[in-house]
């Protein structure tokens, strides 16, 4: 019983990851059809912006606070660069977007190579996050552990989900990004600065992004590829909830993380990895659109 | 606008053609007057060449360029003692770029084009495989100084890093003499944590010793929840930890953070030396086990004087490792069995090689002839909290290379 809680717990905290890898994508992605390869080097600068923090504020638990919003700015101000240099140009050519933002990520990675070393680096994680908490101590049997880094990535996980659909839901940003999505022209001529709605939102999804680099330095090492280890995850998470869907997005990557800590625990890592990719391609063959589809008047 | 600079990538596109036009002719022509395969090596000179061939690019790039550095103390060392046979060394230095086939045709142009009197390097088993046959047709030397998973010999390769017999049977042995009855295996998936995984499994099975879960890891790969999960309820007395690179810091920060301790249940691993501690991070891998043959900290004056030339050569915070070590030993190998042979011909180097010894920073190496292995004894060592490796079991003599594991009764089904 213990091992099945423990392997739901794994499930949703390895969901909780996807889901900060992808909900940035989500964004740019989703909403505004935009194949950003360079979104997983994004998450790289995360990374990298809480391992240059530690150098600068030796408590770690302290840098790590100041890290998250740090590291979203960072990404963020890339995300608007990147859009301001190069993607502005392209929104009406997506194939174009992804060559080109694949040559800007093969240029980050060199230059994270240049900047801090090939090796990879890592961050001292706070106390309190190496620790875990003990849910049920059966006597020589397995206990429920769950581990304090993987519970402070749950709750960030959710809390970015319930900031995004706030922004989205009950602002007056979120209902231009909203209209620009669903009809980019009508919301154009209806007075909507698309340009700079275009800008923000970029802004917000390039911070998430960083701010899944800060989650993933509590899980392993920090290296020039390890946007590219994430982006694959990311894009999947992204189709098969249906583009333009923060719900479908949060729903596949809970149970995507579900599905391979079961099939993890009962085969193997590697049989694991290739059962959810089919999963998934046959999942996309019944439902192509995805798990939610985004109704539109557009006529495009 | 566009048509501008369309004609000047044009010009530019039709420059570039041109100079590797030029350049290849310019090969082609020297090619001419160098003779075809099974060339011997060019001694005509003052010196003597010798090719370095490692990745000095690529995902290996980390550890091999360390590798490539300390043959080249081990190379200004000489030449600043006078040289071999009274020629100084001259190394030519050749990028594997992490990629097999590169490996093989770098390899081919060191023996052909440089004609040089030996080759030192490689680390993967897959760019030693890829290379192999380049060595035996044109009957040329490659010294390899990496810990592997043996069952391999060639005639034209001299291995100075550890076999399995004298590494990861005394690990087991290790473990055993200290109360070990079960032991949880997690590799990479590659072939070398699986051949290595099979000889633990038949050692277990002849040793009364009980493998409660063996699990692979892609190689890169990152997430470890459900493994560490898995090695956690099987409570085995020990982990036997065979992962590569990165896999290693996801895999201790998820050990520790599930509660997993050193003393409740230690891990040996047989690929993190100090160089990888570093970046795992040591707080991660205190206490924890590794198998080698050589640690910063083994002491001798041997060791004392190759630390503090490396440190002075490369930087004061340079680590030294296993593989480095016998990178730097393969030298002055090759060097006594050149001297022995009074030549640098292949043949009469290969008949001179039995019974060579050196007084390596990790002890008394001796070639076997035989089987072209050294003799290499077998440590043990504890990761402290600061970083640092010390032996806490060492074999007390070096251990006869044994590639293919005759010698013991429980692995006649291996090879």
């Amino acid at each position: 019983m213990t091992v099945i809680l423990s392997q739901l717990f794994t499930g949703v905290s390895i969901g909780a990851v996807l889901l900060l890898i992808a909900l940035g994508l989500a964004l740019t992605f989703g909403q505004m059809n935009v194949i950003n390869m360079a979104h997983g080097e994004f998450i790289m600068a995360g990374a990298y912006t809480t391992y240059v923090l530690q150098g600068v504020i030796t408590d770690a638990g302290l840098s790590l606070l100041v890290a998250l919003p740090v590291a979203f700015f960072v990404s963020g101000a890339m995300g608007v660069a990147l859009e301001a240099l190069l993607i502005r140009r392209l929104y009406a050519r997506p194939l174009d977007t992804l060559l080109v933002t694949w040559g800007v990520s093969l240029m980050l990675q060199q230059l994270a190579r240049d900047l801090f070393g090939a090796p990879n680096v890592q961050t001292r994680a706070p106390e309190l996050l190496t620790g875990n908490v003990t849910v049920i101590d059966s006597d020589g049997g397995v206990d429920l552990v769950l581990a304090n880094n993987r519970l402070f990535i749950l709750a960030l996980a959710v809390l970015a989900v319930a900031a995004l659909t706030v922004l989205l839901r009950a602002t007056p940003l979120g209902r231009r990004v909203r209209a620009v999505v669903q009809n980019r022209d009508l919301a154009a001529v209806s007075g909507i600065p698309t340009a700079r709605v275009d800008r923000t939102t970029f802004f917000i999804g390039s911070g998430l992004a960083g701010v899944a680099g800060v989650a993933l330095t509590l899980l392993g090492p920090i290296g020039p590829t390890m946007g590219t280890n994430v982006i694959i995850d990311a894009f999947l998470v992204v189709v098969a909830g249906g583009i333009g869907q923060l719900k479908g997005s949060v729903i596949v990557a809970f149970v995507l993380g579900v599905l391979q800590s079961t099939l993890e625990y009962t085969t193997t890592v590697s049989v694991a990895r290739v059962l959810v990719f089919v999963a998934i391609v046959a999942f996309l063959q019944w439902r192509p659109q995805g798990l939610f589809t985004l109704r539109t008047r557009s006529l495009a | 606008m566009f048509t501008k600079h369309r004609r000047r990538l044009a010009a530019c596109a039709a420059a570039i053609t041109a100079v590797v036009a030029l350049s290849s002719c310019g090969a082609r022509t020297d090619d001419a007057t160098a003779p075809g395969a099974g060339v011997s090596a060019d001694t005509s000179g003052d010196t003597v060449k010798v090719g370095l061939l490692n990745s000095l690019s690529g995902t290996m790039a980390i550890s091999e360029v360390t590798v490539r550095d300390s043959i080249t103390l081990a190379i200004e060392e000489i030449n600043a003692a006078g040289g071999v046979l009274g020629k100084q060394i001259e190394p030519i230095s050749e990028d594997g770029a992490s990629d097999w086939p590169t490996f093989a045709e770098k390899a081919e142009k060191l023996i052909q084009e440089d004609r040089v009197a030996a080759v030192f390097g490689c680390w993967t088993s897959a760019s030693r495989k890829a290379v192999l046959p380049v060595f035996e047709e044109n009957d040329s030397l490659l010294f390899y100084p990496v810990q592997y998973e043996g069952l391999e010999q060639s005639p034209n390769i001299f291995y100075t890093g550890a076999t399995t017999n004298q590494q990861i049977v005394p690990a087991l042995d290790y473990l055993k003499s200290q109360g070990t009855e079960s032991l949880y295996l997690v590799g990479s998936d590659y072939v070398f944590p699986r051949t290595a995984n099979n000889i633990i499994k038949a050692y277990a099975e002849a040793n009364g010793m009980e493998i409660l879960g063996e699990d692979y890891a892609p190689l890169g790969s990152t997430e470890f929840s459900t493994i560490v999960n898995k090695v956690k309820a099987s409570q085995a007395d020990a982990v036997f930890n065979t992962l590569n690179g990165d896999s290693n810091v996801a895999f201790f920060k998820e050990y520790t953070s599930a509660g997993l301790t050193a003393e409740a249940m230690p891990v040996l691993s047989v690929s993190i030396a100090e160089e990888e501690v570093g970046s795992i991070g040591a707080q991660y891998l205190a206490g924890q086990l590794t198998a080698w043959n050589y640690y910063q900290t083994t002491p001798g004056a041997a060791n004392e004087a190759f630390v503090e030339a490396y440190r002075a050569r490369y930087g004061a915070d340079k680590p030294t490792s296993d593989p480095m070590e016998a990178a730097y030993t393969s030298v002055y190998l090759w060097k006594a069995m050149v001297e022995a042979a009074g030549s640098f011909d292949v043949t009469a180097v290969r008949d001179a090689a039995d019974g060579i010894t050196f007084e390596a920073p990790e002890g008394t190496v001796t070639v076997d002839g035989a089987t072209q292995h050294v003799y290499k004894t077998a440590r043990i060592g504890r990761i402290g909290a600061d970083g640092v490796i010390t032996e806490v079991w060492n074999s007390g003599e070096p251990i006869k290379p044994d590639p293919f594991l005759e010698g013991y009764d429980w692995a006649s089904g291996l090879s």
